[in-house]
């Protein structure tokens, strides 16, 4: 009897375990830029461990959604949670410690220029814990062994490629140990080995560092390749979601002529004349 | 016509109007952040090297020529009615009163100031100041308070800078260029001098240091649209910054002098 009550206390607490570790949920969010409206009503749930990535054409508001997640924005209506937190009802302080759940790799990797490589991958750590210097440093060159870089520690980030300037971010991106990992449009500007080396990357930090991921992208090589779940941001709202193969094989329209790359079709291309 | 005319007015003062009043806010979250600790004594030193100390041999070099040139023209001037003995007094008021702190805080705004809306500028456009508040940073508390505080500490430490070297270039263009007498001129420095000269000059430093200082953050911070926003948010840094220390400096002369 005692064993079968531990078993249902157990499963309650697994299953309530499930419910609250929802890692990110964005319920009906709203947000305009000058009465233009950008996102009318997006929900959006991003389980814990995770990899989603939000596909939409350029414009469509995929950055805007990225960063309502990480509080870069506030909505005009609606939610945006994370770990069960309403990010509207906490101030600077305590949206700051939600932050420190988050690594965040921006498309231009926006790396701090006047900082060398090992300084902006360690930016976060010297803000942030009593490490001295050498162990910032120390901690900052393993992260970028992480991500495949040997030897830039001591380098400006002017001296970079695209691609190394973009495994910095990432570096940057993990080195406080995040939970969730934001990629806004990870592979944009790469070449294709290179896009593909940062896609493996991203695979890679999900299976070593165990992290939700939510990515933006146009690029659908990408999208196929790291994601658990694809959802589709057309009008302001998410029309579509499913698995990599669900939207391979879906009839929707809208999705189809995105997927497949198509100027004619239901998707109105703003400012271009039909 | 009239409801036109009203509207047209209404358009045009709307951007300045709305830039005084988030300069204002930007104002406040400084003054905030400035009191929450820790504080980034590494960073305002940094910031206090850069508008300062780097800031250094323009403004001695302005100095100098300037009270080189004050006492020249005071001299030549003041022959014609019997009054040379009076050059010195004349360099050091106007140096400790005016040209001091308005000259070098125009000189700073024009090297300092442009150079924090460019690259504050740069960090917004570029993404930079979006990574630091990923990163759990305030950037207002990284960028701004650090800059605020060096301008209104280092502009007062200029402008001591100035007076002492302009009344130096005075008393060298009249004493041994013109061969006025030397204890002439130095008494007329000391006995016309008061301390009230020397400290509302140093308060009009401070303001005007901590002007130009939050208004090219303002800039800086705010800057919209790729490498031309980065141009103009300079451009509007050192143009409004001037204006408002020359427009400044006549309504606190008007008040400490008076």
């Amino acid at each position: 009897m005692v064993s079968l009550n531990m078993f249902f206390h157990l499963t309650c607490q697994s299953w309530q375990f499930e419910i609250v570790n929802e890692m990110i949920e964005l319920i009906d969010v709203h947000k305009a830029f000058a009465g233009k409206a950008v996102l009318r009503g997006v929900n959006l749930k991003v389980e814990k461990g995770e990899s989603v990535v939000v596909i939409g054409g350029s414009g469509s508001g995929k950055s805007v959604l990225l960063k309502h997640i990480i509080g870069l924005l506030k909505p005009d209506q609606g939610t945006v949670m994370v770990s069960s937190i309403d990010l509207s009802e906490v101030d600077e302080d305590g949206l700051n410690e939600i932050r420190k759940k988050f690594g965040m790799l921006f498309q231009s990797a926006a790396l701090f220029d006047s900082m060398t490589v090992w300084e902006n991958v360690g930016f976060g750590l010297k803000r942030h814990t009593l490490l001295t210097e050498e162990e910032i440093k120390d901690t900052a060159i393993q992260k970028l062994r992480l991500v495949g870089l040997v030897n830039v520690a001591d380098l400006m980030p002017s001296e970079l490629s695209g691609g190394m300037r973009k495994r910095v971010g990432l570096a940057r991106a993990i080195a406080m140990e995040p939970e969730i990992l934001l990629y806004d449009e990870p592979t944009t500007g790469l070449d294709p080995i290179m896009a593909d080396a940062i896609n493996e990357l991203i695979i890679k930090m999900r299976e070593t560092l165990n992290v939700t991921s939510v990515a933006i992208t146009h690029d659908m090589k990408s999208a196929y390749k790291i994601a658990d779940t694809i959802a589709m941001l057309y009008n302001g709202e998410i029309v579509a979601k499913g698995t990599p193969e669900e939207i391979r094989n879906t009839s929707d329209p809208v999705v189809r002529q995105f997927i497949e790359g198509r100027a004619e079709g239901p998707i109105v291309l703003e400012g271009v004349e039909r | 016509m009239l409801l036109k005319l009203i509207e047209r007015f209404g358009a045009a003062v709307e951007r300045p109007v709305e830039g005084v009043g988030r300069c204002l806010i930007l104002l406040s979250a400084t003054i905030k952040w400035i009191f929450r600790p820790p504080a980034d004594i590494r960073n305002i030193f940094k910031q206090m090297l850069e508008i300062g100390v780097n800031s250094l041999p323009v403004v001695l070099i302005t100095a100098v020529f300037t009270g080189m040139v004050l006492a020249l023209q005071s001299y030549t001037g003041f022959k014609r009615f019997g009054a040379e003995g009076l050059v010195g007094s004349v360099v050091a008021l106007s140096m400790t009163r005016e040209l001091g702190p308005v000259l070098s805080a125009l000189i700073v705004t024009g090297r300092a100031g442009a150079s924090m809306a460019a690259e504050l500028g740069t960090m917004r456009v570029t993404e930079q100041i979006d990574a630091l508040e990923t990163l759990a940073t305030n950037p207002v508390k990284y960028l701004v308070v650090p800059r605020f505080l060096s301008g209104t500490i280092m502009l007062p430490a200029l402008a001591v800078v100035t007076d002492i070297v302009g009344i130096i270039g005075g008393y060298f263009v009249t004493v041994m260029l013109l061969g006025a007498s030397s204890k002439a001129y130095l008494r007329a420095t000391w006995d016309y001098l008061n301390v009230d000269d020397i400290y509302s000059g140093l308060i009009k430093a401070c303001f005007f240091g901590a002007s130009f200082a939050l208004i090219s953050c303002y800039k800086g911070f705010y800057t919209k649209g790729g490498a031309e926003g980065v141009g103009r948010a300079t451009t509007g840094a050192v143009v409004v910054s001037s204006m408002t220390i020359l427009i400044s400096d006549y309504f606190l002369s008007a008040w400490l002098f008076k």
